[in-house]
């Protein structure tokens, strides 16, 4: 699983073998393939990029083009045991209410973000007053799809205000683990495991 | 990849059963024909069966019987191509119905003359129904696929619902579960038009050429409907036809006129107008829900096989909506279901036509 992206691989290295799993914005189709070959999961995926869902079909995946915002209510409820949503939570309208879907449809789920109180979004922001262009927000604020942004420590809130469990947390700076006490000033990304 | 080398062979298959109907009737002495591709391997475990839609042939990768042209789908099936011929043996069918050598109105009854309107009602199922009975004799238990785009794919669903242990995958392209309101409306003006014409002679039109024009007509309002009207603003606008200015007449003056004249004519050079009017009907009784208690989930329940469907942008014949309740339906009873609208100007046409990623996806999910 070393091609995967960081938070990828966190996340295929903790779903149980064997398990279903539904990937909410599977891109082309990385973390299923993986999930599929070396964790033999019953994997499928939704992706509102065309040409990702034809990349996936075409790795023998099944993955349903699809929005987050509209088109988790059409599946039952604990339909897998994992919902997954990577880097995705802060391009949806309502992450919320897509929250509370996932645990719908999932026993369990997987959310991973980038962290806006990483510090040089910080230092952005205090020394020269922008919207911060870095590696893991690599686009200017007009164009952006990250309509809401979010800290580690709003995503916590929420998580308690909704009245879910954290099973696990993981925090990254590039492919390196931060610890729980530093994430909120130095996680690039960060890798949540919820339950109801 | 030339047509030559395609290894094909025409076949027929006359049914020793009669053939039980969905209006409650058999009918006997049903004859299939058909084409295959490529060749079936020992265990008979590479068949895809390809469904044609509704002016379709059996002639999928072939030159067409009457016009001589290259086959509807030579771009998707052949050597190398998406359907690898070299890799599964493709077997394709005129429908029952239809009037390419497989039993339909135009054919002899048993008093010598052909049934014209006294052949029975038929449905999409009684369609897939005479496909089977083609595998029966094929001896091929289970297919590798089944792959259907617009009629075709009605019949895949048909086929997935109704005889589940039959393909392992099924592909739906620019298709539907059910005919809408407005699919049954256009059908129905063809048929007035059909037999508005007075040479259609309640059907007793025999040998002759019968209603020409009303099929002709008919075709011309079809055609409209597998074009997006992008496309037909892009490649008629308002031209005129080979003139500099209106004529203030009722010739073609507009290319489009000219275009659609052109398609109904010489559509009545190689289809049955009878034929037209039963497998229109077909397709407008078709309601894959409601055959199965009005849910659609219910209709594959239980089912084993993977399924793929495709939708383009701009089809409004079977537009995406339509493509999408089946993935939803598919999805809440598990099966293993991919579901991608693609883009692509030509209504929908598009999956007769050069869309680069329908031959990804196609090929990627035949694996």
């Amino acid at each position: 699983m070393s091609l995967l992206r960081p938070d990828l691989a966190v996340i295929a290295a903790h779903v149980a073998p064997g398990s279903k799993v539904l990937d909410v914005g599977c891109g082309d189709g990385d973390l299923l393939a993986a999930l599929r070959d070396e964790r033999q999961a019953d994997a499928r995926g939704m992706e509102l990029d065309p040409m990702g869902v034809a990349e996936c079909v075409a790795r023998g995946l099944s993955v349903i083009q699809g929005d987050a915002d509209r088109d988790l209510a059409f599946y039952p409820d604990g339909a897998v045991d994992y919902a997954i949503l990577s880097q995705t939570l802060q391009t949806t309208r309502r992450p919320d209410l897509v929250l509370d879907e996932l645990l719908r449809i999932g026993r369990k789920a997987f959310v991973s973000f980038p962290n806006f109180a990483h510090w040089r979004v910080r230092a952005s922001l205090l020394w020269h007053g922008r919207m911060p262009v870095t590696r893991l927000l690599p686009i200017a604020w007009y164009e952006t799809p990250n309509i809401h942004h979010v800290t580690v420590s709003d995503f916590r809130d929420l998580v308690s205000a909704r009245g879910l469990t954290v099973e696990g947390a993981w925090f990254l700076s590039g492919d390196k683990r931060i610890s729980d006490a530093a994430a909120s000033w130095r996680a690039e990304h960060a890798v949540f495991l919820l339950s109801r | 990849m030339s047509q030559a080398d395609i290894l094909t062979a025409s076949h027929v298959l006359d049914l020793t059963a009669p053939l039980p109907l969905d209006g409650g009737q058999a009918l006997d002495g049903v004859r299939i024909a058909y084409e295959t591709y490529g060749t079936l391997n020992a265990d008979k475990s590479n068949a895809v069966l390809i469904f044609h839609a509704l002016t379709g042939d059996q002639c999928v990768a072939s030159p067409h019987p009457i016009t001589g042209k290259p086959g509807w789908w030579i771009r998707m099936v052949g050597p190398g191509k998406p359907i690898d011929t070299d890799r599964v043996f493709v077997i394709c069918a005129n429908v029952l119905g239809g009037c390419y050598g497989s039993t339909g109105p135009a054919s002899t009854a048993a008093d010598g003359q052909p049934y014209a309107m006294r052949f029975p009602v038929i449905t999409i199922r009684d369609m897939v129904r005479a496909q089977v009975a083609v595998l029966d004799a094929l001896g091929i238990a289970q297919l590798h696929a089944v792959v259907g785009g617009s009629m075709g794919g009605m019949q895949a669903l048909s086929l997935a619902a109704n005889w589940p242990e039959r393909a392992r995958a099924v592909l739906v392209i620019a298709s539907t579960a059910r005919h809408s309101a407005q699919n049954i409306a256009f059908h129905e003006v063809g048929r007035q038009a059909i037999m508005a014409d007075p040479k259609w002679k309640d059907g007793d039109y025999g040998a002759s050429k019968g209603p020409e024009k009303g099929l002709a007509v008919a075709r011309m309002a079809a055609h409209i409907t597998y074009l997006s009207e992008e496309g037909m603003h892009d490649k008629f606008g308002r031209k005129l036809q080979d003139r500099e200015s209106k004529t203030f007449g009722f010739d073609a003056d507009f290319q489009v006129e000219s275009y659609l004249r052109h398609q109904g004519l010489s559509f009545t050079d190689r289809f049955d107008a009878n034929s037209y009017l039963y497998i229109t009907r077909a397709m407008d009784y078709f309601d894959l829900a409601e055959e199965h208690g009005g849910r659609l989930a219910d209709a594959f329940a239980g089912t084993k096989a993977r399924f793929c469907l495709v939708s383009f942008d701009t089809d409004w014949l079977y537009p995406t909506a339509e493509s999408r309740t089946i993935a939803h339906a598919l999805s809440a009873v598990g099966a293993p279901v991919s579901f991608v609208e693609l883009s692509a100007p030509f209504g929908h046409d598009s999956f007769l036509l050069d869309v680069p990623t329908l031959d990804r996806v196609i090929a990627g999910f035949l694996q």
